[in-house]
């Protein structure tokens, strides 16, 4: 399981954990995660987000 | 074929943004980026929850000049300022004395930070954060813990009382009215603000203007409109921001709160556009992330060649404020509307709603900040094509 996070915010997605609040059930790979998703910190969109060092 | 390419001045978000979003749609037009500053990308939200994140200032700089230049293809001209345009020669002149021609220039150069209309002596000795190195000189004075005075009750007033009160400084919060973030929130959600950040320990000092402050043995003294005087360490001032006009007027651009833009971003002048926190765009001052990134993906595209219109949807600004959580949907220009607020038990869900019963804004706090992406789908775009 990987972890994203948004450049602009620092908002952290952990595909273990998901984001269940808009409907990402836990264990939705970054892949599976709807192209319309967006940082629920800042509201920018999925493209913003690199992956980071898993710890 | 144009030879000089693309000139963006300004590498904070909207100009960086766009230059990445350019070179999606063109990997080889010439490309250079100017700006004042050291030309390290860094996320500006992020300076006021950096104690929330855990971060110093030298961690806020994710990449050097030298590495988005490398990234993006471009040049990025670091340490110049930019002091005309001459849109008749088509070309740009800064103050060490470099001449950059450019087939198309895009103005990304930001806004500054009002200054406060303050008497008494301590003016130069106040703080105000609105780059990255002004936020490394702010938290030079914050090394072990103080007494600090923040003038203003806005959003950036409340992030950034509540995360000193993390990082464990004394706050105490000043402005004229009785309640912060006024203008954004119906009274109920701001005193309920109130409320919380005072019980992590923000002291509130609203409804009397600061008048005065003076300097004496590196002790600030403030003097309110009231005439109450308090002490404090260090001062932050946050009372709003006006976008940089000043190279546009000079250049002949159409300004008003903004650099005027057309939805294509297009300034007066036809190979001349701009974006951010300097831009109006179809009458619309929005100085925030979302609108750079919609402006951005859309201008992107239009340097390309692909005239693209800017699209803003509902845009909700997520208010950093962890004691008391809030995210805040201002209705379009002109819509009038009605807060019906209701209580759900933790939090409140405050929507605004106009003479037709359509939702227009809205206010979420605590527990209801949850329902933003919901709710976004109901609310009209901020501009349409
Ligand atoms: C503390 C803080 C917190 C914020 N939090 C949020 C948030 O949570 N959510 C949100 O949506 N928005 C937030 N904002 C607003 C958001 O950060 C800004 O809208 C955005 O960063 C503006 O980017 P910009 O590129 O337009 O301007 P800037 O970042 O100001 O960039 C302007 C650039 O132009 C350069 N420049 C200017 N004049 C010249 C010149 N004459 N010559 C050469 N270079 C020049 C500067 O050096 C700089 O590189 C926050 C702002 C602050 C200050
Ligand atoms: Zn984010």
């Amino acid at each position: 399981m990987r972890k994203w996070q948004c450049t602009i915010c620092g908002y952290i997605y952990d595909e273990q954990l998901g984001q269940p609040d808009h409907g990402i059930p836990p264990g939705t790979a970054w892949e599976d995660v709807p192209e319309d998703f967006s940082c629920p910190d800042c509201g920018v969109s999925k493209e913003d987000f690199e992956m980071i060092e898993a710890s | 074929m144009p030879k000089h390419g693309v000139v963006i001045i300004g590498t904070g978000l909207a100009g960086y943004t766009t230059a990445k979003e350019f070179r999606k749609n063109d990997p080889e037009t010439p490309l250079t980026l100017i700006t004042d500053s050291d030309g390290a990308f860094y996320s500006k939200p992020m300076l006021s929850n950096a104690y929330g994140t855990n971060k110093l200032p030298t961690q806020l700089a994710t990449q050097n000049a030298e590495q988005m230049a490398d990234t993006l293809k471009a040049k990025v001209l670091t340490h110049r300022h930019v002091m005309e345009i001459d849109l008749n020669d088509s070309v740009v002149l800064t103050q060490s004395g470099d001449n950059i021609l450019f087939d198309r220039l895009v103005l990304a150069i930001g806004a500054s930070p009002i200054v406060p209309p303050l008497e008494g002596n301590a003016l130069e000795r106040i703080h105000q954060v609105n780059s990255l190195a002004d936020y490394a000189r702010f938290r030079g004075d914050l090394a072990e813990p103080r007494k600090v005075a923040i003038i203003g009750a806005g959003l950036i007033g409340c992030e950034f009382a509540n995360d000193l009160r993390r990082g464990g400084h004394e706050v105490s919060v000043f402005g004229p009215d009785a309640l912060p973030l006024s203008n954004l929130l119906p009274a109920q959600a701001a005193s309920e603000l109130k409320t919380e950040l005072g019980g992590i320990g923000v002291d509130w000092q609203l409804g009397s203007a600061v008048k005065t402050v003076n300097l004496n043995d590196e002790q600030f003294e403030l003097i309110l409109a009231n005439g109450q005087s308090h002490q404090a360490d260090v001062m932050l001032s946050a009372i709003g921001l006006r976008a940089n006009l000043q190279l546009a007027k000079q250049a002949g651009l159409s300004t008003a709160r903004g650099i005027v833009t057309d939805r294509f971003l297009q300034t007066s002048s036809p190979n001349v556009y701009a974006l951010g926190d300097c831009a109006e765009v179809e009458g619309l001052f929005l100085p925030f992330v979302l609108p750079i990134m919609s402006a951005a993906r859309a201008l992107g595209k239009t340097l390309a060649g692909e005239k693209t219109s800017v699209q803003y949807p509902a845009m909700p600004v997520v208010i950093k404020t962890p004691a008391y959580p809030l995210v805040v949907s201002s209705p379009p220009a002109g819509a009038e509307g009605n807060w019906q607020i209701e209580e759900t038990g933790t939090g409140l869900r405050c929507l605004l709603k106009n003479g037709l019963g359509q939702l227009v804004g809205f206010a979420l706090t605590q527990d209801c900040v949850k329902e933003r992406q919901a709710l976004v789908k109901e609310l009209p775009p901020l501009l349409n094509t």
